[in-house]
């Protein structure tokens, strides 16, 4: 069963990429305070994406002839890996790179692709998902927004929410209704590209429990579209959305949220000279290795040109549920020896990760959805 | 897998088939000669697979030997056959002539060696270096489980010593349990998900049950978790270094114990009938997690070789296991 996962290796040349992201990083990222770079994925910074795009480590896995370096999904994993367990700000170039690039690419239309890759490849365009709405969270074939014709192409109305970095976007892939009714459910339903600066688009920032703002609600009045908003055939979203979230849920990005925690601890540990905890870093850190390997398997199924849906839900459901567990049990460590010391800066950093983990199983897909998609992958339902 | 592999794999799975069925199986656990068997693996060729050319053998790597070892754990096979592979190559490499018969690996004899009741020899870790013994040295004293064939060994070892791997004995046998249980956790995962669509309660099969479904999802989560963590321990031959050995059992004992859990609750009652094969599996994956050290054990060693160093989790983790 999932006999395709297997064992694989990263390829030496794709390993040579880390110096280039070091160097990076020890320029931008390394003096950051530390909860800081616990917020990795939510770290929003413009210019560090755009010196990512300069040093060529954006549009990986996409042709040159739009502005990428065709060096496929291992390179990018090699990078994102960097970039996480540096706790690099990857926010404003994160979606655009993963996700909205790929997607243009495989269902958009020539002058999309000329219009779009090769800004997002030096980091400059900056995209967002329209996915949920109010009423359409799991239940994403639900949605009500609406997308109708008009002589000089779309008009959109509705709502989205939950829409991560949408006050700082340029564009949103939105999946909208374009025709039937709700009830419709997979049928009727397209992806379109939303200039976030058209007029009737109100974006509302939605703070979390944390105190951030990342991610918003988003109204569409009466938006105009040009007749090139449509990405692929209309009628066809549902089956692209599909193989947007594989690209979305494949990546090391799901084994590695707490990792700027979890080095903090070991740093503690090693300045406490405290080794009674040794099993749990050991724990910990087999983990971890065994999520790498498997993530990297999930990797080799994207570079032999598969959407590895199944796959890539095994490993983001237990790679979210390793990166739930750390803050957990290295909080029990730390509060198991009350009169040892911690610094505000690992306290703070701990609860950070302990209040925003529950979004880990949550963001592309919730741990209840994934195991259906990988029981229905076994031959069950 | 490759088509090197398949070539291997294919006559191997079907002599298993063959010779060790479960019903052979559970001949073997009723205090059956393990001759028949054991003269099919021999007359096979593959005891000396790990073997170096030069020396007579096949010259392959651990990791040629994945599948194979993962097909010995699917048929929850209680002969020592992997054990004897790698005792016959560290024989080889010492100029020692191997003997014929089953050989298991003894990394302590503390407590009980799998399969150590149907071995003629055991190969055994001094601390300073190994000794192959006849098992009769050890005074074999059966464990009293039922069905198991693992026993109690005490005394002195005698017959030729031999130089000890770095590491010691415990991180080879640690990888070969980390795969005999991968491939018993493939084959409880398969037959775990025919039983739920087969299986009508509430006139529908079982398997359409969402509270099933999500707990299957996790079982196959922890096999592929199981069969890449055993990968990744055999992935360095003939030396395995510690880092990898651990990380391998670590995974795979762990998982060992939620997979055989949910298994039978996937079968009910049936499932821990004797009748039924579910049973051996199970059982041997509990046999296998205890043996040559559990994942408590190893993350212990593991974690201590990670605090030793200051680098970052996955500079070390690259470093250590996936050099």
């Amino acid at each position: 069963m999932f006999d395709t996962l297997t064992l694989a290796q990263l390829p030496p040349a794709d390993e040579d990429l880390r110096a280039v992201v070091r160097d990076l990083v020890a320029r931008h990222v390394a003096a950051r305070p530390l909860d800081q770079r616990a917020r990795s994925w939510q770290g929003f910074d413009a210019g560090f994406s755009r010196a990512l795009g300069a040093a060529g480590l954006l549009g990986l896995t996409l042709p040159r002839a739009y502005g990428g370096h065709e060096r496929g999904p291992f390179a990018r994993f090699v990078v994102v890996e960097e970039l996480l367990c540096a706790g690099a700000p990857v926010a404003a170039h994160w979606i655009a790179d993963r996700q909205s690039a790929p997607l243009i690419l495989r269902y958009g239309t020539e002058a999309q692709r000329q219009m779009y890759i090769p800004r997002i490849c030096r980091g400059e365009l900056l995209f967002c998902i329209g996915m949920s709405e109010p009423g359409s969270g799991s239940d994403l074939a639900s949605v009500r927004t609406r997308a109708d014709r008009t002589d000089a192409g779309w008009v959109v109305n509705g709502q989205k929410i939950w829409t991560t970095n949408s006050l700082h976007s340029d564009y949103m892939i939105a999946l909208v209704r374009t025709s039937g009714a709700p009830t419709d459910r997979q049928a009727g339903l397209s992806q379109v590209i939303i200039d976030l600066k058209a007029p009737g688009v109100t974006i509302r920032p939605i703070v979390d429990l944390t105190g951030d703002a990342h991610f918003a609600e988003v109204f569409f009045d009466n938006v105009a579209l040009g007749a090139d908003a449509l990405v692929g055939q209309e009628g066809e979203g549902w089956q692209q959305v599909a193989a947007e979230l594989a690209f979305e849920r494949s990546g090391p990005e799901r084994i590695y949220s707490s990792v700027v925690l979890l080095d903090a601890w070991v740093r503690h540990l090693q300045a406490a000279g405290r080794t009674d905890s040794a099993a749990l870093v050991g724990r910990l850190t087999a983990e971890l290795a065994t999520l790498r390997a498997m993530s990297i398997a999930c990797t080799a199924r994207l570079a032999a040109g598969e959407s590895p849906v199944v796959e890539a839900s095994i490993v983001k459901d237990r790679g979210t549920g390793f990166e739930q567990e750390l803050p957990l049990v290295i909080g029990d460590d730390l509060a198991t020896h009350p009169d040892e010391p911690v610094s505000a800066e690992l306290y703070a950093t701990l609860m950070y990760v302990t209040h925003v983990a529950p979004s880990f199983s949550l963001r592309g897909g919730t741990r209840e959805i994934l195991r259906g998609i990988i029981a229905r992958g076994m031959g069950l339902r | 897998m490759t088509m090197a592999d398949m070539d291997l794999l294919d006559p191997f799975v079907r002599m298993l088939d063959d010779v060790a069925g479960a019903d052979a199986v559970r001949a073997l656990e009723a205090g059956g000669s393990t001759r028949p068997i054991w003269q099919a693996f021999a007359d096979s060729g593959y005891l000396d697979a790990l073997v170096a050319e030069d020396a007579g053998g096949a010259g392959l790597a651990l990791a040629d030997l994945v599948p194979l070892v993962a097909a010995l754990g699917a048929h929850a096979l209680p002969v020592p056959v992997a054990e004897t592979m790698v005792a016959r190559a560290l024989l080889a490499g010492a100029g020692i002539a191997a003997p014929d018969g089953p050989i298991v690996l003894v990394s302590s004899l503390a407590q009980p060696v799998p399969a150590a009741l149907l071995a003629d020899h055991a190969l055994v870790d001094m601390g300073e270096a190994l000794v192959l013994s006849p098992i009769a040295a050890l005074m074999p004293q059966p464990t009293g489980v039922h069905g198991s064939l693992a026993a109690l060994l005490s005394g002195t070892p005698q017959g030729p010593v031999l130089a000890r791997p770095v590491g010691g004995l415990r991180p080879i046998a640690a990888v070969l349990r980390a795969l005999l249980i991968a491939g018993a956790v493939a084959r409880l995962t398969d037959m775990a998900c025919a039983y739920a669509n087969d299986r009508v309660q509430f006139g529908k099969p079982i398997g359409r049950q969402q509270a099933l479904q999500q707990m299957l999802a996790v079982m196959a989560e922890d096999m592929v978790a199981c069969r890449i963590a055993a990968q990744l321990g055999a992935s360095r031959w003939p030396q395995v270094p510690v880092a990898l050995a651990a990380t391998a059992k670590i995974t795979t004992s762990a998982a060992a114990t939620r997979i055989a859990a949910s298994a039978h609750a996937v079968h009910g009652a049936i499932g821990i009938s004797e009748a039924y094969d579910l049973q051996l599996l199970t059982r041997r994956l509990h046999e296998w997690r205890l043996a040559d050290g559990s994942e408590g054990y190893w993350a212990g060693v593991l974690g201590t070789a990670r605090l030793d160093h200051g680098a970052s989790t996955v500079d070390w983790v690259r470093a250590a296991i996936f050099a």
